[in-house]
């Protein structure tokens, strides 16, 4: 397969940057996304030119590291899925493909494809823990957690951190994320008696950092590679 | 040259880390804030330590090469965290726990160690629970558990798939709160790149910051190495990309032994590679073992068959046949060993991959019978999800097929009961040391190892290393840091200027990674590791000629990254050969084809290698030191799994 790619190139966080287009040539159809960039990498390599950066790690879709706009879409256009599980099989032979970063102020462009997402760690920092010590543990059966609330807590739990929510959102929001932990922790008897404490602190640093607020659009649930749901945001406003 | 004194603590197993505890010094909650302390990497291991010593009142500088602390690779485990709490009173105990532990390692490993592992394994589960960890729960809210990786006890704790990534998260949060705090000062997007020892004593670390291309030193009064293994020195493994031995390497090289190399897993249920461009290996869980049936044709002919039109009775079943009272539970590295021996028989499925079809069969069409087809989602659904996503095929309809893959390293930095290695002040924590496991790890226990070091060992024996010592104030231009930073930028140096520039990174990278796939994988044998070693000091000249990297140092540059971390791994895997070869016997994962019995089983030899190997560095040869392992508890026997 040949695919032709306007890639986002740009030198650091203080330049401009612009689409630079190339082809990528004899794609193999169960090549991923992510090893198509690869490809290209080691074609400019040979050609004695800077590599295009971009961020990845685990590649199997749970380290929440890789991010890019494809054609628009936060992740590619396949629901529930991170770039690193997108396969080449999944896109048209010969087609033209747009690959940005995730553009939000509070994820200022580091270079080429890949952001800073530092802004997510500190609004973990403001209050995103329960505030237990190693050692005040009591034995983990003393406190029995009903099924329901364990697999709520879950579900919002599973949130890898990578972004695309508030890449997607037309006022760059981390609602989803910062309402995912928010949530996770309420559900749980442990995690409840700071609740309030911890929602008003993480909204606070969430702001802080320069992310909007939520006016419903809802384009985050949709781009959510684990499929959290904007109902965590409706509890997150009902603990205030 | 140092002399390997594992400290280990004498007198009854069960009391040997409360004494030993007692025996060590401490520092009094006003006096901690007065001590620096840096850890490398934010895995479990290094999330866990950094929360529990910013908690007790160090100050901690902490680093990793990932955009965040939440990313490093510890985040993928999927299957769960072993503790001996015998909620289900299926006889478990702290005892079986190691006694699993111990045999699983084919006994390499030492006891006091592992019994310590086994007795804070429950203090990992009520220390994760408090910090919110959504563990699976039964109706009743009680903890759920499940079996296990070749146990006959259900004594794992899970999150549906996903236990390592809820363990990690419970203890990034807990070093958040420390960051919060002040207490610990963190740094993404850095990579350490070389120890700074004053006096014999590990001091602080050379970091290149992978934005700026900057390199800094960084001092502190001891140094804790918590950066996970090296299975990436196979080019294809289940690691993260980022997955690197070059902490451990630049330790190796400043003094620090390396421990059992060659000693490294290779995991049974991974999705087969499928061709050329592939960059990495994906796991799919050991608990697909506990229903799926494994099979390959028996007949070469039918291996490009559509699997649904191969007949029951041409189909074998070679796990079950092979290992009856286990069958397809059989550890990993039995099960791996048997998966390849059926690929190189030519009764490989799937792609072709270097002339060979890499796959078998792991069949669920007999259980989806059984149980219905909605049943098995409920307990498999994401595993069936993420297959299919990789390969586009349905699990549902034909059966999956897997192959081996590297996913863990037992062999690491040798370290004694104080996870201290033999550079003093300097620490290793989880994978990064060689500890606990042996010769083979069993499922669902490197969790358990990361945070036993993290929140409860070495906090412990650290600040007795602190309190023990007298730490001079060191400046920034202290010669040896200032020589520390030298070797740095001369190396990335010769690595951006190499005299005949060719090849990229990653074509060094999969050259080294086939070889040592090749020779130093499920199957080992004299005269092929002799070639490897051969064809490594051969690569190893030609990477230094002829390594191309584009763009500039002073820069975001992934090609530099990754061509560092080439280099340490054609060292390395110079270094695994050379384990492997000496060990002149088959144990756990190392198998040497010489010492197999015809079942396949492991061939140990007890009166001559019943040791650890701890490697000291030589620039031409490495020097072999022997740390004998006494089994004064439990007598080694032959691990039988038929």
């Amino acid at each position: 397969m040949n695919f032709t790619l306007h890639i986002w190139r740009q030198k650091n966080t203080e330049s401009s940057g612009e689409f630079v287009t190339y082809n990528v040539k004899d794609v193999d159809s169960d090549t991923s996304f992510l090893e198509m960039l690869d490809q290209l990498n080691e074609d400019l390599i040979d050609q004695g030119e800077d590599c295009v950066v971009f961020d990845y790690d685990c590649r199997e879709g749970i380290c929440g590291t890789c991010s890019l706009v494809i054609n628009g879409h936060p992740h590619g256009e396949k629901k529930a899925t991170t770039t690193c599980q997108l396969y080449m099989r999944d896109y048209a032979d010969q087609s033209e493909l747009w690959i940005e970063p995730w553009r939000a102020k509070s994820f200022p462009i580091v270079k080429d494809l890949a952001v800073k997402r530092e802004s997510f760690d500190r609004i973990i920092q403001s209050g995103g823990f329960i505030s237990t010590s190693v050692g005040s543990a009591p034995e983990a059966n003393s406190q029995l957690i009903n099924k329901d609330d364990a697999d709520c807590a879950f579900d919002s739990a599973i949130c890898i951190g990578c972004g695309a929510c508030v890449a997607v959102c037309p006022n760059a929001s981390a609602s989803l994320f910062v309402a995912a932990k928010i949530n996770h922790f309420q559900r749980l008897p442990q995690g409840k008696i700071e609740s309030k404490k911890r929602a008003e602190r993480m909204i606070n640093q969430m702001e802080q950092e320069g992310f909007g607020s939520c006016s419903n659009h809802r384009h985050c649930e949709t781009v959510c590679p684990k499929e959290i749901s904007v109902s965590n945001i409706a509890a997150m406003n009902k603990i205030l | 040259m140092h002399k390997l004194n594992s400290n280990v603590p004498t007198g009854p197993l069960e009391n040997r880390w409360e004494k030993h505890k007692f025996d060590l010094s401490l520092i009094a909650p006003q006096n901690r804030k007065k001590y620096n302390i840096i850890v490398i990497g934010t895995g479990l291991a290094g999330a866990s330590l950094c929360a529990t010593l910013g908690e007790a009142g160090y100050n901690v500088q902490s680093f990793c090469y990932n955009d965040s602390p939440r990313r490093a690779h510890s985040i993928a485990a999927q299957g769960g965290v072993n503790a001996s709490k015998n909620y289900q009173n299926d006889g478990d105990s702290t005892w079986r726990l190691f006694y699993d532990t111990i045999k699983g390692g084919d006994f390499r490993a030492r006891e006091s160690n592992i019994y310590r592992l086994a007795q804070l394994s429950c203090n990992i589960i009520d220390q994760a629970v408090s910090q919110g960890v959504p563990f699976a729960r039964e109706y009743s809210g009680y903890l759920a558990n499940r079996s296990f990786g070749g146990t006959q006890v259900s004594r794992t704790f899970y999150a549906r798939g996903q236990t390592g990534q809820q363990l990690l998260l419970g203890a990034y949060s807990s070093m958040s709160k420390e960051i919060a705090s002040g207490r610990v000062k963190h740094k993404s997007r850095c990579e350490m790149l070389e120890v700074i020892i004053i006096e014999g004593k590990a001091r602080g670390i050379v970091v290149r910051d992978l934005v700026t291309g900057e390199i800094s030193s960084h001092l502190a009064d001891c140094v804790v190495m918590c950066t996970g293994g090296y299975s990436n020195a196979y080019y294809l493994s289940t690691n993260a990309k980022g997955c690197n031995t070059s902490a451990t390497w630049r330790a190796h090289k400043n003094g620090a032994y390396f421990a059992n190399p060659s000693f490294t897993q290779i995991h049974p249920t991974c999705v087969p590679p499928t061709g050329d461009s592939q960059s990495k290996l994906t796991l799919m869980s050991e608990s697909l073992r506990n229903d799926g049936r494994i099979w390959a044709p028996k007949k070469i002919e039918d291996c490009d068959k559509n699997p649904n039109d191969i007949p029951e009775e041409d189909r074998d079943y070679f796990l079950e046949r092979m290992y009856p009272a286990f069958a397809n539970l059989v550890p990993r590295d039995i099960a791996s060993r048997a998966l390849k021996g059926i690929c190189d028989e030519g009764r490989g499925v799937g792609s072709v991959v270097n002339n060979q079809r890499l796959g078998v069969y792991l069949d669920f069409s007999s259980v989806i019978q059984k149980m219905g087809a909605e049943k098995v989602k409920e307990k498999y659904g994401n595993l069936f999800d993420m297959y299919e996503s990789i390969t586009g095929e349905n699990p549902y309809e034909v059966p999956m097929k897997i192959y081996p893959a590297p996913h863990y390293t037992m062999g690491g930095l040798w370290v004694d009961y104080n996870l201290m290695t033999t550079i003093d002040g300097l620490f290793a924590c989880g994978e990064a040391n060689f500890s606990d496991h042996g010769a083979n790890r069993l499922g669902a226990s490197a969790l358990m190892q990361g945070l036993a070091d993290g929140y409860f060992v070495a906090p412990q024996t650290v600040a007795n290393y602190l309190a023990k010592g007298k730490f001079e104030e060191i400046t920034h231009d202290h010669p040896e840091v200032l020589a520390s930073v030298q070797s740095v930028k001369n190396r990335i140096e010769s690595l951006m200027n190499a005299p005949d520039p060719k090849h990229s990174p990653d074509y060094f990278h999969r050259k080294i990674g086939s070889i040592l796939w090749t020779s130093c994988g499920m199957a080992r044998d004299k005269e092929s590791l002799k070639k490897a070693i051969k064809s490594i000091e051969q690569i190893k000249k030609d990477f230094w000629k002829n390594i191309k990297v584009t763009g500039s140092d002073k820069d975001f540059n992934q090609t530099l990254e990754k061509a560092g971390r080439v280099a340490d791994f054609i060292e390395l895997g110079h270094l695994m050969c050379i384990d492997a070869l000496d060990r002149d016997e088959s144990c756990g994962a190392h198998a040497r084809l010489e010492y197999l019995a015809e079942s396949g089983d492991a061939m140990r030899n007890d009166e001559k290698f019943g040791y650890v190997a701890a490697w000291e560095f030589n620039e031409n040869k490495p020097t072999l030191h022997k740390e004998h392992l006494d089994f004064e508890f439990i007598k080694p026997t032959y691990r039988d799994y038929k």
